[in-house]
């Protein structure tokens, strides 16, 4: 042991007896980083930023890479049991008048793919990256609101169980993913499952708002000191840009499945034409964020491609600016696009082509991103791997998909396919194509960040191109069935349409991609355990996740970095600038201003606590309860009175006081 | 990674009030949220009173008086609510435990009014979709106030513990003082919506 080692153990005496009084000035002072060696600092942090050990510590972590992971691997659970109701509907739909399972079955499962797809994964999937890499990548410790971010994970947890429980008890909502009415309404509809869908809803919703709110501050006020707005990774921008979306999305669904509710339960009339509402209603309200919702989940998908492009193509992204811009473009677009969704429902002509051009000019500023991409690969000297060749795959499959949404918005091409496979194909060649490949890309890219180690190139190959010719075996013949008039929804279809063969086809391609699945899920279980060791930068790239070691400590760095450069690890090669003078002996972050991001306060950041998971217990059994009776609500605001005045009651740390 | 120290932090404050906080960020992004929550039914309310030309569907008119009241007390509780601003920008404990029990005081006010509100309405939820309009926007607003004015208190009496000496705590302070300008703000449009559109029919 070293001397420079007894020093430090020495001054790891305990120094949090709670003061009798809290202090203002002069601050109760403890051991800063100035001066400390690393071995020292590396010890005073790790006992500081720690998630406590047993099983009450492990529930109690607000560690924003803790939560990442469990949200990642929720997410991938609830992508597998989707994917399993798409499976088991092909093989149902493979021949015409097969018995494998009837219409009501089939409702549930069509319904349950939907919801599961878009609330249970593909949402939270990217919110998720965002928990893990944000605050890596603006250079700060923790994430704006831990316990907030905790409590997300929990209630979405709740909800998704809720989901999959009512399913197993054959009480799963049968209406469809977007549960119009009058189907959902009270007359017809009886029974609970339209209330499971409406409170799912809820229970999702809560989740990503409040990661959203605590993603915008994280990047508003936590960015490391220099990194100005124009030195924000296009990455973080992404998910910025999104937060933003889905605080002015969300509350739409959430007011659209409240008034639901109140009809199902309590006997309103608002989506009731008979007592003065209207049923159209709750299409512009579900589609008002529906729409939005496509871009939640496409925006950070962009933000992966942004981030993957430029560390394998050996240069910054071609028109940052321009990418930025557009971003921020396409989220505000989203908002004016909604009636696309209505078309088929007799609305005035104007509005109709009002919706159409808007439809159209959404193309613009994403294709300024496709091109901004293009320059830079055709400028850099490309590396092409996996990362990569997912990423080369989400262009070929998602500039289909736009040349069908181009299609689709206009009026009488929208009126022929409506509700038909056409449709279909559209939809998962834009979902599948611009956010589940750059997933994929992103997972190969940022696993050896996650677990330190290198996942399988070879298999990452094999995985691209049995899931590139999967899907599009499984999705392109859509189109062609759909051109043909075969409706999405039917549980089978009659042999003399001569749906038969391709449909056969549209099944095996479906297993073959479904396979490429378990295929990657074995790349990931086989890396994680013995793939080659990442090292902290194994590609190369230039953002800050990379300048911590894989997996990064609890406290994510020793130091703050300073930002000079939009690819910092790129422009300081010899050694990176940090901040010093921050305590070790309390969780210690640099709040920053807005726009400069200029060092402006040493705040305290949340310690690991219980009452996130309690309160999420409490609004989840409220939830459960409130499709039974509205008195719900009376008898849960107590419990969750009680644990959010847990949360925030101050128990003696320093990280409250100061 | 080799690292070059190039900036001292030691010098910075441990706490700040208003936009400098990250904390005063998260409650206006939650206002932005909620208020989205609020414009939409509104919207809603809007779109169903255009849609039907016998708008009010033949109710009775509502009783505008409590909900008047209501709108008074809010009004006249803002002067306090940013006295009560001053001082916690001071870290003026003795003033700042005042003013929020009077906060606390002038939160209860309006909430036992209200509860003459929902009858003053003069139709149920159920009657028809003018009726459920009204009580859901009565109701949106009366679950913010309730959660507002509960979280207050709970801000008083810490504020009276020896927790409340503290930085952090009168940046609360300070932030309670922002999310019920923002509870009495929603309310106007409410209060339009509901009493006096009625009449404009």
């Amino acid at each position: 042991m070293s001397s420079a080692d007894i020093t430090s153990e020495r001054d790891l005496r305990p120094e949090r007896e709670a003061s009798a009084k809290g202090d203002i000035t002069p601050e109760r002072d403890g051991p800063r980083d100035t001066g400390l060696d690393d071995a020292s600092l590396h010890r005073w942090l790790a006992r500081t930023w720690r998630t406590p050990p047993g099983i009450i510590g492990a529930l109690s972590s607000v560690d924003h890479k803790v939560i990442a992971r469990r949200y990642l691997i929720t997410a991938f659970l609830f992508l597998c049991l989707g994917g399993l109701n798409a499976v088991v509907m092909r093989i149902q739909l493979s021949g015409p008048r097969r018995g494998l399972i009837g219409p009501d079955l089939y409702n549930q499962l069509f319904t349950m793919h939907g919801v599961t797809m878009m609330f249970l994964f593909a949402v939270p999937i990217v919110q998720a990256t965002g928990i893990y890499l944000v605050p890596l990548m603006v250079g700060t410790r923790n994430i704006a609101f831990p316990r907030l971010n905790a409590f997300s994970y929990w209630v979405y947890v709740s909800g998704g169980l809720f989901a999959w429980v009512s399913f197993a008890l054959s009480m799963a909502p049968d209406v469809g993913w977007f549960a119009y009415v009058p189907l959902s309404g009270p007359e017809y509809a009886p029974g609970k499952r339209a209330d499971v869908w409406a409170q799912m809803i809820t229970y999702t919703e809560v989740s990503s708002l409040a990661v959203a709110v605590a993603t915008i501050v994280t990047v508003f006020k936590h960015r490391a000191p220099g990194m100005s707005l124009d030195k924000i990774p296009l990455y973080v921008w992404a998910l910025l840009v999104t937060s933003f979306v889905v605080v002015f999305a969300m509350p739409a669904v959430m007011v659209t499945s409240t008034f639901l509710i109140l009809d199902r339960l309590v006997g309103t009339h608002i989506f009731n034409p008979a007592e003065g509402g209207d049923a159209l209603l709750f299409q512009h309200l579900f589609w008002f964020f529906g729409h939005p919702e496509v871009y939640i989940i496409f925006l950070p998908a962009t933000g992966m491609v942004s981030a993957i492009i430029p560390a394998f193509a050996r240069r910054p992204a071609f028109g940052h600016l321009g990418l930025v811009l557009s971003l921020i473009a396409v989220g505000f677009l989203s908002f004016g696009l909604w009636v696309h969704h209505m078309f088929a429902t007799g609305l005035p002509k104007l509005g109709a082509s009002f919706f159409t051009a808007s439809s159209m000019m959404i193309a613009i500023p994403n294709g300024v991103q496709i091109f901004c991409w293009l320059a830079t690969l055709w400028d850099g000297r490309p590396v092409i791997r996996t990362p990569l060749l997912f990423v080369l795959g989400f262009f070929f499959i998602f500039v289909i998909g736009g040349l069908t949404g181009v299609m689709l918005a206009s009026v009488p091409l929208d009126l022929q396919v409506h509700d038909t496979y056409f449709v279909v194909a559209h939809f998962h060649y834009v979902l599948i194509g611009g956010s589940v490949f750059p997933l994929l890309g992103a997972a190969y890219f940022w696993f050896p960040k996650i677990t330190g180690r290198m996942m399988s190139e070879r298999l990452g190959r094999w995985h691209f191109w049995l899931a590139m010719v999967g899907f599009n075996a499984a999705f392109f013949p859509m189109h062609i069935v759909g051109l043909w008039g075969m409706p999405r929804r039917v549980y089978t279809y009659p042999a003399e349409l001569g749906w038969g063969n391709i449909n056969f086809f549209i099944s095996a391609g479906a297993v073959l991609f479904f396979l490429s699945f378990v295929l990657f899920a074995f790349n990931l279980v086989h890396s994680a355990l013995r793939g080659a060791p990442a090292g902290n930068n194994p590609w190369d790239a230039g953002t800050l996740e990379w300048a911590t070691s894989s997996p990064p400590p609890s406290y994510n760095f020793a130091r703050i970095p300073i930002v000079t450069n939009v690819e910092p690890l790129w422009a300081q090669r010899e050694a990176l600038p940090v901040a010093t003078g921050l305590r070790v002996d309390v969780r210690e972050l640099v709040v920053s201003t807005v726009a400069e991001a200029h060092p402006d306060i040493r705040e305290k950041s949340a310690t690991p606590s219980i009452w996130p998971l309690l309160a999420a217990i409490a609004v989840g059994g409220t939830f459960l309860y409130s499709i039974f009776t509205p008195w719900a609500i009376v008898w849960g605001a107590a419990p969750i009175a009680i644990t959010l005045i847990g949360w925030f009651w101050p128990k003696g740390d320093p990280e409250d006081e100061e | 990674m080799n690292q070059r120290p190039a900036m001292d932090l030691s010098a910075l404050p441990t706490f700040g009030h208003g936009p400098r906080s990250p904390t005063w960020w998260g409650t206006l992004g939650f206002m932005a949220l909620e208020g989205t929550g609020f414009a939409l039914a509104a919207g809603a309310y809007l779109y169903l009173a255009t849609l039907w030309p016998n708008w009010r569907l033949s109710a009775p008119q509502p009783n505008h008086w409590p909900g008047t009241i209501v709108t008074l007390l809010l009004i006249a509780s803002l002067i306090p609510n940013h006295i009560l601003n001053g001082y916690a920008k001071q870290c003026a404990i003795g003033p700042v435990r005042i003013g929020m029990v009077v906060m606390s005081l002038l939160g209860i006010a309006p909430l036992v009014v209200r509860w003459f509100e929902f009858p003053a309405l003069n139709i149920y939820w159920d009657t028809n979709a003018y009726g459920s309009m009204l009580w859901v926007l009565l109701g949106l607003h009366t679950t913010h106030l309730i959660t507002d004015v509960g979280d207050t208190i709970v801000l008083t009496v810490l504020m009276f513990t020896h927790h409340g000496y503290s930085g952090r705590r009168f940046g609360d302070v300070g932030d309670n003082v922002f999310y019920w300008d923002f509870v009495v703000l929603t309310w106007i449009p409410i209060y339009l919506l509901i009493y006096w559109l009625p009449r404009l029919g």
